[in-house]
């Protein structure tokens, strides 16, 4: 096995009477290609939510590394590398494609907090910016606002805005989600390229996808833990199949 | 790269970059030939208008108020309803210092002034901006309505009601005496000064941090996910607004020579926010232009058909709020859009970033 | 006996006060909640409906229940003509944008009423059976005020139940407490809102035309209350009937004793508690909708 990057210990989320999240210990490897599954309602997102630090958790350790992030606040995990997509995409909208870029770079390397020297002199991170929009071929989209985009292409900005921060730990939450299926590869092909030291958890439904590129898989069922193996074992698992992928209709819906 | 350059982009061919996105970022801080604009016809106001030069002092005061409410609303988009606080804020420290004849002298006094309001600024800022929405825009109202009425008990010290009438203000630089019968000398202040909070403010909006701003403003919850710490981000902008709001305050009880309660009111706080977004907020000049087209409609109508000035007022922001929510330069900038539609796609590929 | 004589008048005015507040308000709280929409005009429906039952009774002699069903029908027509035309293409918009649309409808609807009715102030004329003392053992009291604190109450009840035991009450609680949620029950949100709406500034018509007698009707109303009836909703909690109740009447009543031992400035401490009370509870004290 090689080192775990982040891991969790009997991580839980409760709202009220719900637990969302019930006593998960989960290890991410690093440069893993880790996919999260489960139905529609099983605590994934609220799980990313709590190795992000949007929320605060009931109980549990999150640990990056050997050192326990659990107090951290977002921004501050975000600075020790975990950085994140959005289910639904969470961009400046009215900003354009390269400006959106630039504002996530220039906030990691700390030129955010210059009040006084011009953005535009900083080449490096426009420079910086457009070179990752090249590799993700979005580069002659880069004056457009993000909101003239096709949703295809602003799910790739959303995965470039992650990418700039040059994480050593990847979240993508459905980074597929609400692209047509024509458009996906786009993502998806985007997704696959990413570099190999990034160890990356993703949320996805389509299972043709996550067959393709999860080295690894775990299942949630109801805020808990049902599974967890290769592709090939979770695939051939019984039980797995029972509440999950022998729902034909379900898999059909998200297709 | 699959944007070509254009001929006329050579020179920056040479340059590590060359796709016209990055190359409209670099360049977006320069200044253009025509900013030179507002300040000539600032200029040329002065020897124009000898004889509205208090109307012009008037006008510098409330663009100078709509460009510190423009840092908070146009560019971290934190709705306020009390920026008349601030205002208030630095109108009654200039005016209970000239009074009391502690402090007269008009440049430090405006130091002072936006000092006063930067301090009201961070510490209501520390509390209030936590919240969002109805509850913050409750919140900045009853800040600016508490600070109306402790105006209001103090009045042994600020005048109460009638305010603080005929202040004593030195000459600038000790040399300059305002006239108060003849607004010249207040009136090349008041440029003056605006230039310089004007300076300061378009280099803050074009730096880094002024980007983040908008980025808050934009999204607030992706600032949070890129690692920014927005509070403290929003926090700095809000105190620097108000103290930008102050020195407006401090500048319109000097000019005028008095201050009174009017200075931290509804109607105050409203009006600057009109003239903001009827001028188009976000934007630097949104500013210029919403004041003069407010002062001057005001000017001429409302002495003269008052309720008419109201009723168009009120049409007028309905208008905006349901069809040009960019104010006028937004509309401005529509229309040259749709007539530039009619050339390459590339072109306007190239003026969507702002 | 005559300590306890003030102090008896002071509440009874006060909740008299605050229960008009309550009446016009008690829409705003409930739109608000259902919609987040910012609207600042509220009180323009407040002194339209107002203006409707003073006019009609004054210039037109009608009786106070016809005037105040008038009032209330006229204001709710008005006010569903402007939610379907204007209102409705700002629901996605932003606060700004809300704040906006409604500063501009009190302006029109100040200078509408001065150019149609005049810039005075209209007085209410009381009907004989209303505008006596009564005799509550302990102290006489103005009748009106009396009626208006029962009257206050009774709406505040029927709109309580209404909101508990009624299928459109429930509909507008669970739209309330999540609008995605309510919708994708299949709960109408567009037609519960147009309809609370109606209601809610038809009950600010008739706070208008009750609170007449004291607040006085001017072209100046919406804007001369408008932070009362925000603070009201605010401190009260978005969509809560009960909140705004409450605080609607500890406002009046505390504005009422300010207003009478200290004339200058003494609303500073109206102010001050709603800052605290926002900053300890962002969503007003009933908690209500997450904003």
């Amino acid at each position: 096995m090689t080192e775990v990057r982040l891991q969790t210990q009997a991580l839980s989320r409760r709202f009220g009477a719900l637990v969302a999240v019930r006593n998960i210990d989960f290890k991410l490897a690093a440069g893993a290609r880790h996919a999260l599954i489960g139905p529609n309602g099983a605590g994934k997102t609220t799980f990313i939510n709590l190795l992000t630090g949007v929320l605060p958790p009931t109980r549990g350790r999150v640990l990056l590394g050997d050192r326990d992030i659990t107090g951290l606040a977002q921004a501050e995990r975000v600075k020790l590398g975990i950085a994140r997509t959005f289910q639904i995409n969470r961009l400046f909208r009215g900003l354009s494609v390269l400006e959106n870029v630039c504002i996530a770079i220039a906030e990691r390397v700390g030129a955010a907090r210059s009040m006084f020297y011009p953005a535009g002199k900083r080449t490096d991170i426009i420079d910086e910016a457009m070179q990752l929009l090249q590799t993700l071929a979005l580069a002659d989209a880069a004056r457009l606002r993000v909101s003239e985009l096709p949703y295809g292409r602003q799910r790739l900005v959303e995965l470039a805005i992650a990418i700039a921060l040059r994480p050593t730990v990847l979240l993508l939450d459905e980074p597929a989600a609400g692209v047509p299926s024509a458009e996906s590869h786009i993502i998806l092909d985007a997704v696959e390229r990413l570099p190999e030291d990034i160890a990356v958890l993703i949320i996805e439904h389509d299972m043709d996808v996550v067959f393709r590129f999860a080295r690894r898989v775990t299942v949630m069922v109801g805020g808990a833990l049902f599974a967890e193996g290769t592709p090939r074992e979770i695939e051939s698992n019984p039980q797995v199949r029972e509440v999950y992928l022998g729902q034909a209709p379900y898999r059909a819906a998200h297709v | 790269m699959s944007v070509a350059a254009s001929p006329a982009d050579d020179a920056a061919a040479a340059a590590p970059i060359e796709n016209p996105a990055a190359r409209a970022l670099m360049r977006r801080h320069r200044v253009h030939g025509w900013e030179a604009l507002p300040w000539l016809a600032g200029i040329a106001f002065y020897f124009a208008f000898p004889d509205y030069l208090s109307f012009g002092c008037d006008l510098l005061v409330t663009i100078l108020f709509a460009l510190s409410l423009d840092l908070a609303l146009g560019y971290a988009g934190i709705i306020t309803l009390g920026h008349a606080a601030f205002f208030g804020a630095g109108a009654y420290a200039v005016g209970m210092l000239a009074t009391y004849n502690i402090w007269t002298e008009p440049i430090t006094g405006l130091l002072l002034a936006a000092l006063v309001a930067g301090v009201i600024g961070f510490l209501s800022g520390m509390v209030l901006l936590r919240t969002r929405g109805l509850t913050l825009l409750m919140l900045t109202l009853c800040t600016m309505a508490l600070l109306e009425q402790a105006a209001n008990m103090a009045a042994a010290y600020t005048g109460g009601f009638d305010g603080l009438p005929s202040l004593p203000i030195g000459p600038v630089f000790g040399v300059f005496a305002f006239n108060p019968l003849y607004a010249d000398t207040q009136y090349l202040f008041a440029l003056s000064v605006l230039f310089v909070c004007f300076v300061f403010m378009r280099t803050l909006v074009y730096s880094a941090f002024g980007q983040s701003l908008t980025g808050i403003r934009e999204n607030i919850l992706r600032m949070h996910a890129i690692g920014s710490p927005v509070r403290r981000r929003v926090l700095i902008c809000y105190t620097i607004s108000a103290a930008m709001a102050g020195v407006a305050g401090g500048l319109w009880a000097q000019t005028n020579a008095y201050v009174n309660l009017s200075a931290l009111g509804l109607d105050r706080a409203a009006t600057v926010l009109i003239v903001l977004i009827l001028g188009g907020y976000g934007r630097l000049y949104g500013a210029f232009i919403g004041a003069v087209v407010y002062l001057a409609l005001e000017h001429f109508l409302a002495q003269i058909y008052p309720t008419a000035w109201q009723l168009g007022l009120g049409i007028l922001l309905v208008f905006i709020a349901l069809f040009a929510r960019g104010g006028i330069l937004g509309l401005a900038e529509a229309l040259w859009r749709r007539y530039s539609g009619k050339l390459s796609r590339r072109l306007r590929a190239e003026r969507a970033a702002p | 006996m005559n300590a306890v004589a003030e102090i008896a008048g002071i509440v009874l005015g006060g909740l008299a006060a605050g229960t008009v507040l309550f009446i016009v308000s008690v829409g705003l709280s409930v739109t608000m909640g259902l919609m987040g929409f910012v609207n600042l005009a509220h009180g323009a429906f407040a002194m339209f409906g107002g203006y409707i039952i003073v006019l009609t009774m004054n210039r037109a002699q009608y009786g106070f229940p016809a005037a105040l069903a008038l009032g209330f029908f006229g204001t709710a027509a008005l006010s569903v003509v402007l939610e379907r035309f204007l209102y409705r293409r700002l629901y996605r918009a932003g606060e700004l944008d809300q704040v906006l649309f409604t500063i501009g409808l009190i302006f029109i609807f100040i200078a509408g009423t001065t150019i149609v009715v005049g810039s005075e102030a209209q007085s209410l004329q009381l009907p004989p059976s209303l505008s006596g003392q009564l005799n509550l053992g302990i102290v006489h009291y103005r009748t009106y005020s009396i009626f208006l604190i029962v009257i206050g109450f009774l709406i505040a009840l029927g709109i309580w139940l209404t909101f508990e035991r009624t299928r459109i009450g429930g509909q507008i609680r669970a739209t309330v407490d999540n609008r995605r949620m309510a919708e994708s029950l299949g709960i109408n949100v567009d037609r519960l809102f147009t309809i609370t709406f109606a209601f809610g500034s038809g009950m600010a018509a008739i706070g208008g035309g009750l609170g007449a007698e004291f607040l006085g009707l001017d072209p100046q109303y919406p804007l001369a209350y408008l932070v009362y009836f925000l603070i009201a909703v605010s401190v009260g909690g978005l969509g809560s009937v009960i909140g705004v109740y409450y605080a609607a009447l500890i406002l009046g009543v505390l504005n009422f004793v300010l207003t009478l031992y200290m004339p200058k400035g003494g609303t500073i401490f109206i102010y001050a508690l709603t800052i605290l009370i926002l900053l300890a509870r962002p969503r007003g004290l009933s908690g209500g909708k997450e904003q």
